[in-house]
């Protein structure tokens, strides 16, 4: 039997790009028919009834035709338009972090369910008001769990001795851990501290109800950031473009932070 | 679609402007074909006329120095104008935004054309876009008003934020263009997010 022509699915749209006078191909992701892209007429003009239902970061119910190399998009309603994260600079870019992420990370047209669910979480969390940079580092190693890339954290990649209790190094081209010995002989490595280790293993490990307990000094996120962003561009073979945009609000925030101390 | 000349029977020159044409946005392999045998078939002054325009185009315009619309005179008519409100800037995306603006006659102010918007995933950041230039323009401390005119969708949103963020400080006035339902469509149809601005910005009757 042939597949039906039309098709509805839930999708979360994670990239646009503009297509001749008013159209756009989407990239949307979707739990049970992975990462697709799909062509959406006239949502480029005012009054398209789609446009809004297909805006990046939305979770929608989308109606699909079946088409020779793109599917057409016919119909879409919103199930969540995630508002709080639209209407915020620092949290929509975070979102729209973690969707480049899912975007650079999969292949068209594969199932998978866990990612999906982890994507629409995370941006639930971010919508909360959790720490954000504890729900982009949670997002960061489930997804690469997800992906086949979990990272070895709980003992040395290269002797399979535990890790003892003191600063071990992360090297990403072996993807984990290496002891003090082993990453002598390793030229990449970034040395992380108990502290630092200990966070990892736990967001590795643990649900997030746990994980959202945590209270961590901005040192210590800043250093949890560099070495995931290392190992995640290290596993790419190229720069997340949004994180340049990520450190220039953070740059923005400090001296805007600086300018009032220097006014009381 | 690659054209491939030795697949196409036709003159080398014909085949030259078809794969000109092809390169346009919008244009496929056909629709080039169609417009290429077109053209062909138009009155040789016709067709001079529409390649003066496009050498002209690139010969005879610039960006106005003060706002970066396109213009031919530099500052442009809009900048150089006594009838307009200096006092005012209208930030748009794109010169085409302007000619939608001018169309309705409604604003009497200045503008500044940014040339994109901030778009993280795509790379486009702060400095690939003309803001420095805007700041620049604020500084002399004669605006005060900007209205942020940066299209309703994410880009153009958190361009507007961005630029909120940076401008409200100085203690200009930093309005946004209303955004809610389009004239001439149904309610029904609306999605939450312009529902519910539609919502907040409600006005007296």
């Amino acid at each position: 039997m042939s597949k039906p022509r039309n098709y509805q699915t839930e999708a979360i749209i994670i990239k646009k790009i503009k297509l001749g006078e008013a159209d756009r191909i989407l990239t949307l992701y979707t739990p049970h028919l992975g990462k697709i892209q799909a062509v959406a007429k006239g949502v480029r003009r005012p009054r398209s009834k789609l446009a809004g239902h297909l805006e990046l970061l939305t979770h929608s119910l989308v109606s699909l035709a079946r088409g020779r190399n793109i599917d057409t998009i016919i119909g879409s309603q919103t199930i969540n338009s995630f508002l709080p994260l639209k209407s915020d600079l620092q949290l929509s870019s975070y979102a729209l972090y973690a969707t480049e992420l899912v975007n650079q990370f999969t292949a068209e047209n594969i199932e998978n369910y866990p990612l999906f669910e982890l994507l629409l979480e995370t941006m639930h969390r971010l919508c909360q008001g959790d720490d954000n940079e504890l729900v982009l580092r949670y997002f960061e190693l489930h997804l690469l769990d997800k992906v086949g890339y979990r990272p070895q954290l709980q003992q040395c990649v290269s002797c399979r001795l535990p890790l003892k209790a003191t600063t071990n190094s992360f090297c990403p081209s072996a993807g984990g851990m290496l002891c003090p010995i082993c990453s002598q002989s390793q030229p990449l490595t970034y040395p992380l501290s108990v502290n630092a280790q200990k966070v990892l293993q736990l967001l590795q490990n643990s649900d997030y109800n746990t994980v959202s307990r945590l209270k961590i000094n901005p040192e210590l996120s800043h250093q949890l950031e560099m070495v995931m962003r290392n190992y995640l561009r290290y596993l790419l073979e190229r720069e997340i473009k949004s994180t340049a945009w990520l450190d220039t609000l953070r740059e923005q925030t400090r001296r805007a932070a600086f300018s009032q101390i220097a006014l009381l | 679609m690659r054209l491939n000349q030795s697949l196409m029977p036709t003159a080398e020159a014909v085949y030259k402007l078809i794969q000109e044409l092809n390169k346009l946005p919008g244009i496929g392999p056909k629709s080039a074909q169609r417009l290429a045998y077109h053209l062909l078939r138009t009155p040789e002054e016709q067709t001079k006329l529409l390649a003066d325009a496009i050498l002209l185009v690139k010969q005879k315009t610039k960006l106005c120095s003060v706002c970066f619309n396109i213009t031919d005179s530099d500052p442009c008519l809009i900048c150089c104008s006594d009838q307009r409100d200096h006092s005012k800037i209208c930030i748009v995306e794109q010169p085409q935004d302007i000619v939608a603006l001018e169309h309705t006659k409604t604003y009497n102010g200045r503008y500044h054309v940014l040339h994109g918007a901030i778009s993280p995933t795509e790379g486009v950041g702060a400095d690939d876009i003309r803001i420095k230039e805007l700041m620049k323009r604020l500084q002399g401390g004669s605006i005060s008003e900007v209205i942020l005119a940066t299209n309703p969708n994410l880009e153009g949103e958190q361009t507007a934020m961005y630029l909120n963020k940076l401008i409200s400080p100085l203690g200009i006035r930093v309005t946004r263009l209303a955004r809610g339902l389009p004239f001439g469509t149904e309610l029904e149809y609306a999605d939450d997010v312009t529902l519910t601005r539609a919502i907040e910005g409600r006005q007296e009757f």
